[in-house]
């Protein structure tokens, strides 16, 4: 064990202690929540962001599905490891900053209690379906060959096209949640176009963080720069719909207050540009990953105005549960790919129909 | 005129009851007057010692004698004390010996030999209407009668809400023109001391500063001493706790009206009514007040309340003065915490540091 | 180049962009039920004696609040809280002066119903916003969307629930009203059918001009709310801090609807990209 790896572990292991600690002494000792701000760090933070950083399976799976770009296939496998860890992470942070988890299986099984209208139910079952679909993507690569592995090779077709139908949805959601704060959410970041700007941001960051991880593990390395690319792209276009939007309902003086909330707004505009101008896609895609995070990060917490005399900034305790189940959350995934065949592209003695549809003639094949 | 306190050595008043007055005179007048303004009744024994003693002429116009009932249930001092030793009182209709034509040359004499210097005390209203001819003493019209002893007096002073307003007489219809004293009398200083009937003691406390400073007390745009009449009931209530956290009877003789519990519900006139009763009480019996033996304030002293506004209908509360436990319509809660601020800082520092050390490794061009 | 691939992806990409933009579609405003009831405040009658306070906490069997202004000895909340339906605060501002009774305000179009995933916030008997902790998760999402700020989420317990006023529904059930109403000296807090209420407002908006800021509030506002407000001070003195006559859920439901419309646009888009990676796998090699 390296010593990253160490302390990645000691880091996980005082989240979880500090879970446990949460469960023990409730929610208000142990955090800094309160009934202005009743959605904090664990939300904004590891719920909003975190999917969309793991959303890399969903961008690199447009890209080589629909897109045919097969040259992308071997990034399939680490990006959709990512975003089963980044989901299942976001789906236990949700768990931890519940109120009442013992109901929470009720949430997909009291189908005749369902609010149609809520967008929150909505996020919640496309997320707990999307947790299934990636680990059972995943299963090709963990399983030796078996009944089940022929039986899921026969469907992954439609398993891959749920993969990509799902966090079209729940994405687009996770934006009109803040819809619902209504005159609450500032008006810089208040719109209708709250879903697709979600959505943006999302196959944006899921970009990003598929450069980070194949700049990190220094594999497929050429590739990158046109996922780049299409990040750079996807910022520009994010930018260009905001203000557009914003001078067509006559909001864009707000923005020229340079008050908190106009400065933040400007910050967001300006990492959202700067990656154009990098060439360094690992710096890019920091960039791209941290305007990303900002602006969904804003969205659910800066720009949410609960009126005066509130006041919200995460306690040591979230951030360190935070912290813990992002250590977890790698550690895991480091673990994992030094099992199984993760990162080198899906090995040529693997029968997966899919796998040799979609597996690029061997002259575009990278030599790593 | 001698001074009291060379009347109360002839008299052979007991000292104990002079300063026993004038310790309950402290209480009565504990701001605003001149000869309260002490630390002790021995000083204030002094003061008032050294005044001399006013001569005081009592009318009584369309009355119910309460206001005189008032101060005979005085008892420290005794009523004789109090007439013959710290006033002279020498025209009272109620209580003096004479009557008949005696009584017509008591008052006579006693506006001669004090003219200009006595002090006028009127108890009742004052009919006008039929050019005054509702009431007639000794064959005169009150309001002539009035006018007539107020011109020789120094200062007049209206003895209970009938004389400061006109009172019960004065209530609609108001058949006899009932009105009170200085909207008659405009060339005197006019000290209203309304009431139905006002504490003794503010009639004494008032006589008395008189008689020892030449000087009515302060008094405020009604004509009332301010020592007295500054305050409303509400803001003094012994009850006004109850008042405050909500606890209200709601029915005479129910469970909060037997717990001694606010009164507002049952129509308490406290909130509007500028009176002293509250701190001091009647007949020399602690409680001995309308609140205090669970009966709501009627606003006797008011003109706009007294007589005419419902006795069971709630007040207006003029002055919101509330408590500070009202919260405000944005409260302050928890504010950040610096150490997690710090923390943050430190971490989000060190990730973006390390990215970017990492991303010095990665060149920009393919491998 | 293959031209039909070329123009299938164009549209493909066309067809799933366009489920995506949100379709506003015009969502109706809502109107009070018929059988609806609320409450009717006045400022002008508010002396401020809290008799209301002492007995919502009664009926509701409430604990005091001694952490707010109470120093430990009183039952002084900052605001309305966890043990705290109801609470009368002061603005002050010179001579300027009001009392303001907050509580729910049970809108005709509530946010926190639209936002609850299971229904345990809905809208019950009589209009009254209720509260179900069986379907409740403790998300919290409706104390974030609430313009009035008014659940409020149990932080010190174990097994914390939302709370917040339901107009005493226990003892509407009973024939009785609100314990807020039913202890007012003053009358300040009324009772009574929601459009009896609204005409009453209206009433005394009419016979005393000058009286009040000439505007009942919650007779529009953000969709219209049951519980009315009459005021000598303007509105957002008193912390009612939105204006807008647009009900909260109008535009996120709005937009989601018209993404959703029966469901049709997901099963559409999952049958797009079925067909094509069916089609792209025939292909098989890989081109560009």
């Amino acid at each position: 064990m390296s010593r990253n790896f160490k302390i990645l572990l000691l880091l996980a292991a005082i989240g979880i202690m500090l879970i446990i600690r949460r469960f023990a002494i409730g929610l208000g000792a142990s955090t800094a929540l309160s009934d202005g701000y009743p959605l904090g760090l664990w939300i904004a933070l590891d719920v909003v962001v975190g999917t969309a950083l793991a959303c890399g399976g969903y961008a690199v799976a447009l890209l080589v599905y629909i897109f045919n770009r097969g040259q992308y296939h071997p990034l399939v496998r680490p990006a959709i490891l990512t975003s089963a860890l980044g989901y299942s992470m976001a789906g236990l942070s949700v768990a931890i900053d519940l109120g009442r988890p013992w109901n929470m299986w009720k949430i997909p099984l009291y189908f005749r209690n369902w609010n149609l209208n809520s967008a929150l139910l909505e996020v919640a079952l496309c997320i707990m379906a999307y947790v299934c679909v990636l680990w059972i993507e995943l299963t090709p690569a963990m399983l030796k060959p078996s009944r089940i592995t022929r039986f899921l090779d026969r469907i992954l077709v439609w398993i891959i096209a749920l993969g990509m139908l799902l966090p079209t949805m729940h994405q687009s959601s996770l934006g009109s949640l803040m819809l619902l704060a209504g005159p609450k959410l500032h008006p810089l970041w208040n719109t209708p176009l709250l879903p697709l700007l979600f959505l943006i941001t999302c196959l944006a960051m899921g970009y990003a963080m598929v450069v980070f991880e194949s700049a990190i593990s220094r594999r497929h390395t050429a590739l990158l720069a046109v996922l780049q690319k299409i990040a750079v792209f996807a910022g520009i276009a994010f930018v260009a719909l905001r203000l557009i939007d914003l001078a067509l309902r006559s909001r864009l003086s707000i923005a020229m207050h340079l008050d908190l909330y106009g400065i933040i707004f400007w910050i967001e505009i300006v990492l959202w540009l700067m990656p154009a101008m990098i060439a360094n896609p690992f710096r890019g895609a920091m960039c791209i990953a941290l305007a990303g995070g900002l602006y969904r990060f804003d969205t659910f917490l800066v720009a949410f105005q609960p009126g005066p005399g509130w006041h919200y900034f995460p306690s040591v305790s979230e951030m360190f549960i935070s912290i813990g189940l992002i250590a977890l959350e790698i550690a895991i995934y480091i673990a994992l790919v030094k099992r199984f065949p993760i990162l080198g592209g899906m090995p040529a003695q693997e029968h997966s129909r899919v796998a040799q549809a979609f597996q690029p003639a061997p002259r575009h094949q990278e030599t790593t | 005129m001698s001074t009291i306190a060379e009347q109360l050595r002839r008299s052979g008043a007991s000292r104990r009851d002079f300063l026993t007055f004038c310790g309950k005179l402290m209480v009565a007048a504990p701001a605003g007057l001149a000869i309260t303004s002490f630390l002790s009744p021995e000083a204030v024994a002094a003061t008032i010692g050294r005044a001399r003693r006013p001569s005081v002429i009592w009318l009584h116009m369309q009355d119910c004698t309460g206001c005189t009932e008032t101060l005979l249930r005085t008892s420290q001092p005794d009523l004789a004390t109090l007439l013959f030793d710290v006033i002279s009182l020498d025209y009272h209709e109620t209580v003096m010996a004479a009557s008949g034509y005696d009584a017509e040359h008591a008052l006579a004499d006693a506006m001669k030999e004090n003219d200009g210097k006595y002090i006028l005390v009127v108890e009742g209203s004052i009919p006008t209407g039929e050019s005054g001819t509702y009431l007639k003493i000794a064959g005169r019209n009150g309001i002539d009668m009035l006018r007539d002893v107020a011109a020789h007096s120094a200062a007049v002073v209206a003895m209970g809400s009938c004389a400061s307003w006109g009172g019960i007489p004065s209530s609609n219809i108001n058949p006899t023109g009932a009105t009170g004293v200085d909207s008659i009398i405009k060339s005197k200083p006019v000290v209203n001391l309304p009431g139905c009937p006002p504490n003794p003691y503010v009639l004494l406390a008032t006589i008395l500063e008189f008689a020892a400073t030449g000087k009515p007390p302060k008094l405020d745009s009604l004509g009332r001493p301010k020592f007295a009449y500054d305050r409303v009931i509400h803001d003094h209530c012994p009850r006004r706790a109850h008042f405050d956290a909500g606890r209200f009877a709601k029915e005479f003789g129910d469970s909060g009206h037997r717990s001694g519990w606010c009164l507002y519900q049952l129509g308490c006139k406290g909130p509007v009514t500028h009176a002293p009763c509250s701190t001091r009480h009647f007949n020399e019996v602690v409680d001995c007040w309308p609140i205090g033996i669970g009966s709501p304030c009627v606003g006797c002293t008011e003109k706009d309340v007294a007589f005419t506004v419902p006795i069971f209908k709630t007040a207006d509360i003029i002055h919101p003065v509330p408590p500070n436990t009202y919260p405000p319509i944005a409260a302050e809660h928890k504010g950040i915490s610096p150490v997690a601020t710090g923390v943050a800082g430190i971490v989000g520092g060190a990730l973006i540091g390390a990215g970017l050390l990492a991303s010095r490794n990665f060149p920009s061009k393919e491998e | 180049m293959d031209i039909d691939r070329r123009s299938l992806l164009k549209t493909a990409a066309a067809a799933a962009t366009l489920t995506i933009i949100p379709a506003a579609e015009a969502r109706e405003r809502r109107v009070a039920p018929s059988d609806a009831v609320g409450l009717l405040y006045d400022t002008t009658r508010c002396v401020g004696c809290k008799a209301c306070v002492v007995a919502c906490k009664q009926a509701n069997e409430m604990a005091p609040d001694v952490d707010g202004y109470g120093g430990g000895l009183y039952d002084a909340p900052e605001g309305l809280n966890e043990y705290t339906k109801n609470v009368i605060a002061l603005y002050r501002e010179g001579e300027e002066q009001s009392f303001v009774k907050k509580q729910c305000m049970h809108c005709i179009d509530p946010a926190c119903v639209g936002a609850c995933m299971l229904g345990a916030m809905h809208k019950g008997a009589f209009g009254v916003v209720s509260y179900d902790a069986a379907k409740c998760v403790g998300c919290r999402y409706c104390e974030t969307v609430c313009p009035f700020n008014v659940p409020k989420f149990e932080w010190s317990k174990k097994a914390p629930k939302i709370v917040k006023c339901e107009l005493c529904r226990h003892r509407l059930a009973e024939g009785k009203e609100p314990a807020c109403s039913e202890v007012c000296p003053r009358g300040a807090v009324i009772f009574g059918r929601y459009a009896d209420l609204l005409a009453d407002a209206r009433e005394r908006l009419a016979k005393n001009p000058g009286k009040y800021v000439p505007k009942i509030y919650g007779e529009r506002e953000l969709g219209g709310t049951q519980v009315l407000y009459l005021s000598h001070v303007p509105f957002e003195k008193l912390g009612f801090r939105f204006q807008g006559e647009e009900a909260v859920p109008h535009v996120q439901q709005s937009v989601q609807h018209g993404v959703y419309k029966g469901f049709a646009a997901p099963v559409a888009l999952y049958a797009l990209l079925g067909a094509v990676m069916f089609r792209n796998r025939r292909r098989g090699d890989s081109d560009e």
